[in-house]
């Protein structure tokens, strides 16, 4: 990563690939995410029933080498953001879940070792869904990203994993996990965890929103790994994880947001009071222009972070950045759409609310999707 | 392919406005802001320097060949802006060259119009003492009087109208015909009935004049009407007679929401500086939620910077690409409008007395970035016109 001499224009227009594929995802999440996800999240319909289908998107195995079964399309930060801007626009949790096993796999690939890549990447390539994920936040107050607290010292025949991790997109079903952790030297290590081993405990997490993420909370009593679950040479660059999953979960939100302004534009103009549209008021209005405003500028934030990471650039401060910006954003557009809705927002018969529930976890996900 | 990085020679451009900034722009801040309607002269050599690219804000123009983009002098005009409103708004402002009007002509002007006026020194007259953002409701006439136009009437808030050498003047040529009746005028100082009245005292950039101008028959040839001089009759043909004028902002709202980018940097880099000095200093380390009260919104103005700078070089780039960006322009001046308030203003309160000391430049950077939210459409035209565009909504619907 460096800040290398480049001359590229500054341009907006997608390539011819990112619109083909950005026409896919938007049909693909208008017919099977926008209903379901509203259906996952009244608990009328498992969320485990929606994710095989989602194998048919391809995403995980898009970037994967050819010689090991994948596509081979170069990885690309910046399509990968689109997709899940695409795939929000039809329910955030679902499209978290969706993209988690992208998450491993592009980790995998950007961090992990040539014999790791051998092992787990071809699993991918069946065209079946395979759960797999990223866990990094822990439930504490105060968490900070750059510094887990679970341990990983060396012992057994290779490692001893202590500690806990919180919202774990398919925590429960997952079968490949990959667990970021610190060693006794005081480096940031991460570890693929296959399976449920002795001392490892998923619990099904009951959350404000993203319910159909099937979020867990994974604890590690004494687990012990194999000297090779140790991702890549055991220089684990945590920084760039945490940048490349910032730009995910920024995606994320513009989708999401993107559905709430689509949602209420209508109602707006439709809804009547004193004999007019709420719409033709300025109070109103102008609300609807901000939400606008505010989401072109998450979008443009989000696309220079996936932009410059693309690119080789140094990416990490604009990626927190946007990070910043967009949880934020998310947030008061989360809360405009029910208030635009007034008492009907506050209702279930209305997405609203659960737009609402699911972007309050802008700010608090970390660590999953890495684009 | 999707890049929001500038491009090479882009970059060079802000570099170099930055050094003229720097060296040529900031030392006479204060000078010209104590010192209020005297005339800059040391930004005579600076408007030299740029005068180049001044003479012609749309820059060279650069046709994109079928599927590629340009980045041309839309992307300039911004991006040399943030530089020099950097170094100080008002002076920019008040600098031999800068008038808003040569957008206009740029903007609507023939050929010919440009050739004789482009690189004139055009300032832009529209406000009235009745009427400030209603703009299809002004009363200042023109009447066409054998190869003449005859104009009548008063304008107030023109920058730069005392130092300008040409004037882009609105005016009706029917009051009963609404909108489609105002048509602009290029009126060059020095015509007999064209008088500057009045020059205000403001708030901020003090260093830059803005008068008040009267006309009393004055007589201008009838080739110096900006565009055509056909009244339309049906209300397509009203909308898109007015929409002509209107254009004009489309290419002004980029470059005024640059300046708020160019004012809000400053305040944020000596801020910084100044809490640095105090051992308060931004690593992008921890998240809000984990950093004290200054750091955290240091991150959140950063942030919010960002955002606002990016939604410019949007609004920019679509114009140099000649993609219809009335919209774009509108958000890029509300979003940059309001970020550029915020931030000078929560500048002067981080930095406490020092921010409200005349000693610095912060509470000079807040009062200069004031009108930045009000000039070319307030924060409240910007959002009622995006609030149309996104709802599809009428004027007189969304009134």
């Amino acid at each position: 990563m460096t800040d290398t001499a480049h001359d590229l224009l500054f341009d907006l227009t997608l390539t011819d690939e990112q619109r083909m594929n950005r026409e896919s995802m938007q049909r693909f999440a208008a017919a099977e995410m926008r209903k379901q996800g509203k259906d996952v999240d009244e608990g009328t319909v498992p969320a485990r029933d929606f994710y095989p289908k989602s194998a048919e998107l391809g995403l995980a195995l898009l970037p994967i080498p050819e010689a090991l079964g994948g596509a081979g399309v170069e990885r690309s930060p910046t399509s990968n953001a689109l997709i899940l801007e695409d795939l929000a626009h039809g329910d955030m949790s679902l499209a978290l879940g969706s993209v988690s096993p992208m998450g491993f796999v592009n980790t995998l690939l950007d961090q992990g070792s040539e014999a790791q890549r051998e092992k787990y990447l071809p699993l991918f390539c069946t065209g079946d869904f395979k759960a797999a994920t990223t866990a990094l936040l822990e439930p504490r107050a105060t968490f900070e990203p750059s510094a887990p607290a679970a341990t990983a010292r060396a012992g057994g025949k290779g490692y001893i994993l202590s500690g806990a991790k919180s919202m774990v997109p398919l925590g429960m079903d997952a079968d490949l996990v990959l667990v970021a952790a610190r060693l006794d030297s005081g480096d940031n290590a991460a570890f693929i965890i296959e399976g449920t081993p002795t001392g490892m405990t998923r619990t099904e997490e009951s959350n404000m929103g993203l319910l159909g993420a099937q979020l867990a909370t994974l604890t590690f009593d004494s687990v012990e790994l194999p000297a090779d679950a140790l991702l890549g040479d055991g220089a684990f660059n945590l920084q760039r994880f945490v940048d490349l999953s910032r730009i995910a979960v920024c995606a994320l939100a513009v989708g999401t947001c993107q559905a709430v302004l689509d949602y209420v534009k209508p109602y707006v103009n439709e809804r009547v009071a004193f004999g007019e549209p709420i719409s033709n008021r300025q109070s109103v209005a102008f609300m609807v222009a901000d939400i606008a405003i505010e989401l072109e500028a998450m979008r443009l934030m989000t696309w220079r972070a996936a932009a410059r990471a693309e690119q080789g650039l140094d990416f990490h401060e604009q990626a927190y950045l946007a990070k910043v910006f967009c949880a934020e954003h998310a947030m008061k557009i989360g809360t405009d759409g029910v208030q635009l809705l007034g008492g009907h927002g506050f209702c279930r018969e209305h997405p609203v609310e659960m737009w609402y529930r699911n972007l309050r976890a802008a700010d608090t996900l970390e660590g999953v999707a890495s684009v | 392919m999707i890049n929001l990085e500038l491009a090479k020679k882009h970059e060079d451009t802000f570099a170099q406005v930055m050094m003229l900034a720097e060296h040529m722009i900031r030392p006479y801040s204060r000078k010209y802001d104590k010192e209020e309607h005297s005339y800059p002269r040391e930004m005579e050599e600076v408007g030299k320097l740029i005068g180049g690219a001044r003479s012609n804000p749309g820059g060279t123009r650069e046709e994109a060949a079928e599927g590629t983009v340009v980045n041309g002098g839309n992307m300039g005009a911004v991006v040399g802006l943030f530089g020099l409103c950097w170094g100080d708004v008002g002076l920019f402002l008040g600098m031999p060259g800068s008038g808003l009007g040569n957008a206009a002509i740029n903007a609507v002007g023939t050929a010919e119009q440009k050739q004789k006026y482009g690189g004139s020194y055009a300032a832009m007259c529209i406000t009235e003492p009745g009427t400030g953002s209603d703009s299809a409701n002004i009363s200042t006439t023109a009447v066409l009087d054998g190869d003449e136009w005859v104009l009548n009437g008063e304008k107030i808030f023109v920058t730069d109208g005392e130092r300008s050498d040409t004037l882009v003047v609105w005016a009706t040529l029917d009051k009963s015909l609404g909108k489609a009746a105002i048509k602009s005028f290029i009126v060059e100082k020095g015509t007999p009935g064209c008088e500057v009245t009045r020059l205000e005292h403001k708030l901020g950039i003090r260093a830059s004049d803005t008068a008040a101008i009267s006309f009393n028959d004055c007589r201008i040839p009838k080739d110096n009407l900006l565009g055509s001089a056909e009244v339309a009759t049906d209300a397509e043909g009203r909308k898109k007679a007015f929409g002509g004028v209107m254009q004009t902002f489309d290419n002004t709202r980029p470059p005024v929401a640059a300046m708020a980018i160019g004012v809000s940097r400053a305040a944020l880099d000596m801020s910084r500086e100044l809490l640095a000095a105090e051992g308060v200093e931004l690593a992008y380390d921890r998240k809000p939620c984990n950093l004290g009260a200054i750091e955290a919104e240091l991150c959140r103005m950063e942030a919010e910077w960002n955002a606002a700078r990016l939604l410019v070089l949007k609004a920019a780039w679509m114009a140099d690409n000649k993609a219809p960006n009335s919209l774009e322009a509108s958000m890029c001046k509300a979003k940059a409008g309001r970020v550029g308030n915020d931030i000078t203003l929560r500048c002067v309160a981080l930095c406490q007395s020092l921010g409200y000391s005349e000693n610095s430049l912060l509470e000079k950077f807040a009062r200069d970035s004031k009108i930045l939210d009000i000039f070319e459409g307030t924060q409240q035209i910007q959002q009622l016109i995006v609030a149309r565009r996104v709802l599809e909504k009428s004027s007189s619907d969304l009134k």
